[in-house]
């Protein structure tokens, strides 16, 4: 899309062309200027065009990166890609322009006498495992831990998992997949025994209604918002945007409902409630297909340290059930969720006609959520009810935030509970890892141990002595950074980070080592929709910058697990897919050989007799369905998917007298996460260059703030001064402000609560209490 | 040497009609965006003044409804 700076002049117009897409992209929610890849290329250019997937979020666009003399000098979307069919949003465009970066990590630097010290990446490594070692051997393997990411490619997260669980024999291998979408896990695992969607992104070009929850497409996943926004025009498609704050995706939707936080829990038993007093169960669906459990209630918020708690679950009956949803008629339910009976009845009505298809999205709305996982339970619960599942415009779907949270995080298992196939809770799982990994089954442990939040506060305790991070930066993403910088300082733990770029989490690193980017390795991801991409090293790194599963492969042959990665460095992408394949070999989560994925764009599993399959579930499309029914959960031991009881219960903190306001965070469309990456990209950092906190008007003018008046929000475990927004970006409800968490220099995460889902330990960064201030 | 650019927002219906007269204004390159009737453009004059007449020209357009400038450059010919 841009080309190599060989004219001062072109390359100032590029830049100027550039900031109008981008400050278009920030104006009209799903606004795409595909054209503009082709005829922005010079004619003559003689490129090389090669195809991957976006680097940036989860919903998994295809690009071609067009390469010329060595170097990466345009990006298109791939219209062979059924995903983004050939668009892209406005990060994708610019995304390769970060890996020029004048700061960028191009060799290992260790500290020495409080100096980074430039540093041989061999020497580094040695330093790293032989610290490892020591580590283990003065404190316990429990003692050495791993933080990985959702951008971890599938062959790093396998051999992050080999090394921990299987050479090392520690479960002390979590991710920052954790933060965004544990708790569409645990909702999947607890309904049907399976985990990820059961559908795919096609639903967009069947469904008459998309109801978003919480969740703002039009940022957060533009492209596929811009696909909805096609139907719309096209079909007469309706978007119904259910949020606590105003969005973009609100303004273009055709319905904007607001309620208040934390009550989305009481407002989906309403729908419940409505759908069943009205007569729109789809009966033969429930009774064929759905059986009925309760679980635990008043179950906590996991704010003390080691917080414990496992669920119950009792079976009921639908009677009961029933008699369980009383508490929430609309009547009740409007009084505290501050929606109206009209809306709450509006929502169930769309859900319970049965001439009407709806797709239910949300993202880290409902799984950055105290009560996460019941959140998920209950969207299941309406399309359970109403039999609105796992046919082509009819579902639930959870979108994730990362490129390959899906195929990295939750597929490959880098969660201390999982292994690449299964738990490792369960014998059967760790017998199957064992024989695969080649170790003795022993040696893989059974009992998980921290999930992330628990993870640095082990650091703080200094439970835990070594720490290596990769692509992830918790300092600037951890709920209540306040309490986790100052630990990961500590003596006592040992702090290595891999990473592309310098961020505040390797400024308190001992040992810093230079990651390559995502095109200048081979790779694959598994994006939202279950496609997992390949893609092949496209350019080299600079420097000694190296691909993570090889730096992790080096440290494991240091350490003397030779034996266990046999892989060679020219095909170790292609040697360890092959054999991460093995664990999911069947028709239940078949993965797609490789010489497919090198052609295609992407497969979906499971993958069965060379075909992807689209919706799981239905008979009519999924070969793994075997109950002779037109539906099976085969997740479920007994095919049946779970409707649960799942109660509204309180935030752990609410306003206030002294802290009056809710503190919402989130994202913009110019930033990617922390910021590491597009802060680096000119033309998105020119767009949104600092965070601000956004403010309803009315509270703006009741406290006397003006727009850019610089103010301290402040919670009870810190403060952050930010510049006050007004009727910008977004407008939060009275009583409500939001802050972006993209910027490392005005750390909204200091003031946040680390209060989590106890099922799903996924932390909530949507609600906490504070008080505003001008300064 | 300016360089600016600038979101040019097309009457509903005329984005066609307002990217071919900005193409036949020479000193404009126009990207159109394919779902919003906005186009994004970049103005490239030897001086100021020659920028505001072109604005003004852009401006009487009949197909436009809004210019609003997103940056400006200025910059030695190369």
């Amino acid at each position: 899309m841009y080309k190599s700076v060989t004219n001062r002049r072109s390359f100032i117009k590029k830049m100027a062309i550039l900031s109008a897409m981008t400050a278009a992209a920030s104006m009209f929610p799903g606004i795409l200027f595909a054209s503009e890849q082709e005829e922005g290329i010079p004619k003559d250019a003689n490129l090389d065009w090669k195809k991957g997937p976006c680097r940036f979020c989860g919903v998994g666009c295809g690009i071609l990166v067009g390469t010329e003399n060595g170097k990466a000098v345009a990006v298109k979307g791939d219209p062979n890609s059924s995903v983004n069919k050939g668009l892209l949003c406005v990060k994708g465009y610019h995304q390769i322009m970060c890996i020029q970066s004048k700061d960028r990590l191009m060799h290992a630097l260790v500290k020495k006498n409080g100096r980074y010290v430039k540093t041989p990446l061999n020497e580094a490594l040695d330093i790293v495992a032989n610290k490892m070692k020591d580590t283990i051997a003065n404190h316990g393997k429990d003692s050495v831990a791993m933080y990985t990411s959702g951008q971890s490619t599938i062959p790093e997260g396998y051999v992050a998992s080999k090394l921990m669980k299987g050479a090392i024999g520690t479960n002390n291998l979590d991710c920052n997949a954790r933060l965004c979408m544990a708790s569409a896990v645990t909702g999947f695992l607890t309904s049907f025994g399976a985990d990820e969607p059961m559908g795919c992104y096609e639903d967009i070009d069947h469904a008459d209604y998309f109801i978003t929850w919480g969740n703002n497409m039009a940022e957060m996943h533009p492209v596929l918002f811009s696909r909805m926004l096609e139907q719309k025009s096209r079909r007469r498609a309706k978007i119904i945007d259910f949020a606590t704050r105003t969005t973009r995706s609100s303004t273009a939707s055709d319905r904007s409902i607001l309620f208040e936080p934390q009550t989305d829990l009481a407002v989906a038993n309403a729908i419940c409630y409505e759908i069943i007093k009205n007569g729109w169960v789809n009966k033969s669906f429930v009774e064929k297909h759905c059986s009925f459990n309760k679980g635990l209630t008043n179950i906590g918020y996991g704010l003390e340290d080691k917080f414990k708690f496992t669920d119950k679950p009792e079976k009921i009956d639908f009677k009961a059930y029933k008699e369980f949803l009383k508490d929430y008629s609309p009547e009740k339910v409007s009084k505290y969720s501050k929606v109206s009976v009209k809306d709450i009845k509006y929502l169930a009505a769309i859900y319970g006609d049965p001439n009407k298809k709806v797709v239910s999205y949300w993202c880290m709305g409902m799984n950055q959520h105290t009560r996460g996982t019941w959140m998920n339970n209950l969207v299941y619960n309406i399309h359970l009810l109403t039999g609105k599942i796992s046919q082509p415009g009819n579902g639930p779907f959870s979108l994730t935030g990362q490129p390959s949270a899906c195929g990295t995080a939750r597929e490959v298992g880098t969660f201390t509970h999982k292994l690449p196939h299964g738990v490792v809770m369960n014998k059967k799982d760790r017998e199957m890892a064992a024989r695969i990994w080649k170790v003795p089954v022993e040696r893989i442990p059974s009992k998980p141990t921290y999930h992330a939040t628990e993870m640095f506060r082990a650091v703080d305790r200094g439970d835990i002595k070594f720490i290596w991070t990769q692509a992830t930066n918790p300092l600037v993403s951890l709920p209540k950074t306040g309490r986790y910088r100052p630990a990961m300082e500590k003596k006592s733990c040992f702090v290595v980070v891999s990473d592309v770029f310098p961020t505040p989490t390797s400024d308190v690193a001992d040992v810093i080592l230079p990651a390559a980017w995502h095109i200048e390795k081979s790779g694959l991801y598994g994006n939202s929709e279950r496609r997992t991409q390949h893609w092949d090293k496209m350019v080299e790194a600079p420097g000694e910058a190296t691909a993570d599963a090889w730096m992790f492969i080096e440290v494991a042959k240091r350490m003397g697990y030779g034996d266990l990665f046999p892989y060679s460095k020219e095909n170790h992408v292609e040697e360890i897919y092959n054999e991460y394949r093995k664990f999911h070999e069947g028709v239940k989560h078949g993965m797609a050989p490789l010489e497919v994925l090198k052609k295609e764009s992407g497969a979906i599993w499971p993958y069965v007799n060379g075909k992807s399959t689209q919706w799981r579930y239905n008979a009519t499309y999924d070969p793994a369905c075997s109950n002779g029914e037109d539906f099976h959960f085969y997740g479920k031991p007994n095919g049946k998917a779970v409707i649960w009881q799942r109660p509204f219960e309180e935030a752990p903190e609410k306003p206030d007298q002294e802290y009056p306001f809710w503190l919402n965070t989130g994202r913009v469309i110019e930033h990617w996460h922390t910021g590491s990456m597009t802060r680096r990209i000119p033309v998105l950092h020119q767009a949104m260059p600092n965070a601000y906190v956004e403010f309803h008007p009315d509270d703006a003018k009741t406290l006397g703030i003006r727009n850019g008046e610089n103010i301290k929000v402040t919670s009870r475990r810190g403060s952050c001064i930010l510049p006050a927004s007004i009727n910008e970006r977004g407008l939060p409800t009275k009583g409500q402000v939001f802050v972006p968490f993209f910027d490392e220099n005005m750390l909204i995460n200091d003031v946040t609560l680390d209060a989590f889902c106890p099922i799903s330990k996924e932390p909530d960064y949507k609600k906490c209490a504070v008080k505003v201030q001008k300064v | 040497m300016p360089i600016k650019s600038y979101l040019a927002h097309a009457i509903q219906g005329k984005k066609e009609e307002l990217m071919n007269a900005l193409i036949d204004l020479n000193q404009c390159e126009v990207v159109p965006a394919e779902n919003q009737d906005v186009l994004a453009l970049v103005t490239d004059t030897p001086n100021e003044k020659e920028e505001e007449i072109l604005k003004e020209k852009i401006e009487a357009l009949n197909s436009l409804k809004l210019l609003s400038l997103v940056s400006g450059f200025n910059t030695p010919q190369n």
